[in-house]
């Protein structure tokens, strides 16, 4: 039996640029069987001990070498709403795969020998798709009759309209843009989550009943008090990270330098990629930056070299990055990727300031070379200046992808719900329940930016909090 | 988000303003003077923000006033009435904040003076005396007169070309109020909606006299609601949001030339596809 790991199938690297495709292509059958068949099934499975939320692992690829790929379907369904999404953007490196036991230790991730069990993921999702496969929908009786609002249709929303609507409950999903999904729809690239993965999702939630209420604000065009006058029994919120941080730096508003969300938002939900038959522009430099190492800055850097790519320029993008590779927050799988593709990286380098043209377009970047230190709070070494290493380098775009805070549209609306010092909802850790009774919110609003993963444990935890106080009710 | 509405408010064979009622409950509802909505005419527009600028709540409508200008106020106005827009989102940014000032005076340039005529009539309703000036290029695309006239305590009407009311500029006549003002009748507050040059012009004017003065800024945006920074600008030397945090701002603290210039970004964009779309 062969215990090289199987390798994914994936787009040539040379075809990629042309477009937005799905870059990884997936296992199928064979490569699936042959890549489960490679786990050790220990008696002891530190892997789910990996996962966020608990998905019995073991359990799925025993079924995956039992060829029972329903079975492993229902099974991975049980902790996890999508796990054709969750194969696709989990940073599994960190997480189960780094937990197995033949992930070589010491890393700050997992090693290539691990159980690429998150390719298993997604084809047992996959196989669950094209069957349309779905759990069996158990109507409480006892809540029929209840109705709750989920605010925000990114992960988290999606995750606690599903199991809300599935015991029965009534569910209003409530989106600001014109379209569903969130970071999913307007973040995250199609090139690393197809959209027919993403709009199969939403559909089933329709087909459970769900009802989407897209271009309306909660705090803005609807407030709180009016929900529950509206006989909501109970709110959930999702509202996600949603505002751009910039570093405050001279310079910073020049023409084309962008916040990543902006960018992407320009680009994946409202198609600028396909201007002028899409209406929304973006513009392409020659010579791009992007400021950042997690894989809100991967994406970006490969949107703009398509997009470069695609206007016929010679793709030129950078990534700048004050600490080195080893501590991108990224994906491993991203950097890899943007690697291919023919992304370069600038590590050890911050910006002190953008300069401009005598139009207002960034036209370069002061930057300052670092060198490694002490371990910050973060357990990772802190950069340092190192004093008389400035210099200025070219670019016509930059794209600042250095993190996400609270949006606090809904929460300065509703004072009365706590927030803490980063605006970010304060939930219960148990019930996910805020500190106004029967509000509950889960996802990136709750401890800040996390994975789509994690919005959705906590999600699935809101839900069961939800269901509990609705069966208090009577 | 169906028209039930719609006319031509002016024609000047290179410049249309058209006023369109909206089926926006919600938003009639909510909506305040000073906010705004963001609409998408169809599924490949573009986002775009424009003014409220009257509410019927009965009837659950809003009403719109814009001039064409790029691509989507061009694609805007090829809607009938019974055509439903494709989105529409609000109320947006924060609303103007109504309370007795004393004397108030409000500038309106172009399709500005939508945008200071729903202001106008609560400032009026809250006791201040208002003092309106309204301009545009010329006659024919002078708008709301009437209305204005009706909120206002005093009207003042300009046209740069002199085809109506005073040959000049708005800014002229807020020099001249200044000017004129006496220990007994001081100016409390100037409101300026128009063109950027206009608005940065009222500012200048205000300055030497320290008069408070509010702008409503017509930043470039994408969702209106905080998410994507684009509408970023810097206020008193912090860079401020137009759709969350504005759209009004203390005029005296914006950084107008970086304004001038975000609003640029895309021009050759913009001409390529009217361009394509309409020849023109």
């Amino acid at each position: 039996m062969s215990k090289e790991p199987v390798k994914v199938k994936e787009l040539e690297s040379s075809v990629r640029l042309g477009g937005f495709d799905e870059v990884v292509l997936g296992y199928n059958e064979e490569e699936a069987l042959k890549e489960a068949s490679r786990c050790l099934q220990c008696k002891n499975p530190v892997c789910v001990t990996g996962c966020p939320v608990g998905i019995d692992i073991k359990g799925f690829i025993k079924k995956i070498t039992d060829k029972d790929y329903k079975g492993a379907y229902l099974l991975i369904r049980e902790r996890n709403n999508f796990p054709s999404i969750c194969g696709r953007v989990c940073p599994a490196e960190y997480q189960c795969r780094k937990a197995c036991v033949l992930s070589k230790r010491g890393g700050p991730f997992a090693s290539p020998e691990a159980i690429n069990i998150h390719f298993l993921e997604r084809f047992i999702g996959d196989y669950g798709m094209k069957s349309g496969l779905s759990p069996h929908a158990v109507k409480d009786k006892k809540l029929s009759g209840y109705k709750v609002a989920v605010v925000g249709s990114g992960p988290a929303g999606l995750c606690a309209a599903g199991e809300l609507a599935r015991r029965g409950v009534r569910i209003v999903m409530y989106e600001g843009l014109h379209r569903e999904g969130g970071v999913l729809r307007y973040g995250i690239p199609p090139f690393r989550l197809s959209r027919d993965v993403l709009d199969y999702e939403i559909e089933e939630l329709k087909k459970l009943g769900v009802e989407m209420e897209s271009n309306c604000i909660i705090g803005k065009t609807l407030s709180m008090a009016e929900l529950f006058e509206q006989g909501y029994d109970a709110v959930f919120l999702g509202l996600g990270a949603g505002t751009p941080v910039f570093l405050g730096l001279p310079g910073e508003n020049l023409c084309n330098v962008y916040s990543a969300n902006e960018f992407l938002t320009r680009v994946n939900l409202m198609a600028a990629y396909r201007f002028p038959e899409y209406h929304t522009p973006v513009n392409v430099g020659k010579r791009i930056s992007v400021i950042g190492g997690g894989n809100t800055a991967m994406d970006a850097a490969r949107v703009a070299l398509r997009l470069q790519k695609m206007s016929g320029i010679e793709p030129d993008t950078t990534i700048l990055y004050r600490r080195t590779e080893i501590e991108m927050p990224a994906r491993r799988l991203e950097i890899e990727h943007a690697k291919e593709e023919g992304v370069k990286f600038d590590i050890l380098t911050r910006p002190l300031e953008f300069l401009g043209n005598d139009e207002g377009f960034v036209k370069g970047i002061e930057c300052i070379k670092c060198e490694l230190g002490e371990c910050d709070s973060s357990g990772r070494r802190r950069p340092v200046d190192m004093k008389g290493s400035e210099f200025a380098l070219d670019c016509d775009m930059a794209v600042m992808a250095i993190g996400l805070n609270a949006n606090s549209v809904l929460t300065k609306a509703n004072p009365d719900i706590k927030t803490d010092k980063y605006g970010d909802i304060i939930a219960d850790k148990e019930t996910m329940e805020t500190s106004v009774r029967d509000v509950f919110a889960g996802g990136d609003i709750v401890g800040g930016e996390g994975t789509v993963i994690e919005a959705m444990g906590m999600a699935k935890k809101a839900a069961e909090s939800i269901i509990k106080r609705l069966s208090e009710k009577k | 988000m169906r028209i039930i509405n719609k006319r031509m408010l002016s024609d000047t064979g290179s410049t249309r303003v058209f006023r369109i009622e909206v089926e926006a409950p919600r938003v009639a509802e909510k909506g305040r003077p000073g906010q705004f909505v963001i609409l998408m005419v169809s599924g490949e527009g573009e986002r775009i923000p424009l003014t409220i600028v009257e509410r019927d709540k009965a009837k659950g409508a809003i009403t719109l006033i814009y001039q064409e200008l790029g691509l989507t106020t061009r694609l805007l106005s090829e809607k009938e009435v019974g055509d439903d827009l494709y989105a529409l989102l609000g109320p947006l940014g924060h609303a103007t904040e109504i309370k007795n000032y004393g004397t108030v005076v409000l500038i309106g340039g172009g399709v500005g003076i939508a945008e200071i005529y729903p202001v106008a009539e609560v400032l009026k309703e809250a006791g201040n005396r208002v003092i309106s000036i309204i301009g545009s290029r010329t006659a024919a695309l002078m708008m709301l007169e009437d209305e204005m006239r009706s909120v206002s305590d005093e009207l003042f009407v300009t046209t740069d070309d002199g085809s109506l009311g005073r040959k000049g500029f708005t800014t002229d006549i807020l020099k001249e109020l200044l000017e004129a003002q006496g220990p007994g009748d001081k100016i409390d507050l100037v409101y300026a909606v128009g063109p950027i040059p206009m608005m940065r012009n009222a500012c200048r004017v205000t300055g030497p006299y320290k008069t408070k003065t509010l702008v409503s800024l017509n930043s470039l945006m994408i969702d209106g609601t905080g998410m994507c920074g684009g509408c970023r600008v810097t206020v008193g030397g912090e860079t401020k949001f137009t759709c969350v945090d504005g759209p009004e701002f203390d005029g005296h603290l914006v950084d107008w030339g970086e304004l001038a210039k975000r609003n640029n970004t895309y021009i050759p964009q913009e001409k390529h596809i009217c361009k394509l779309r309409f020849g023109r």
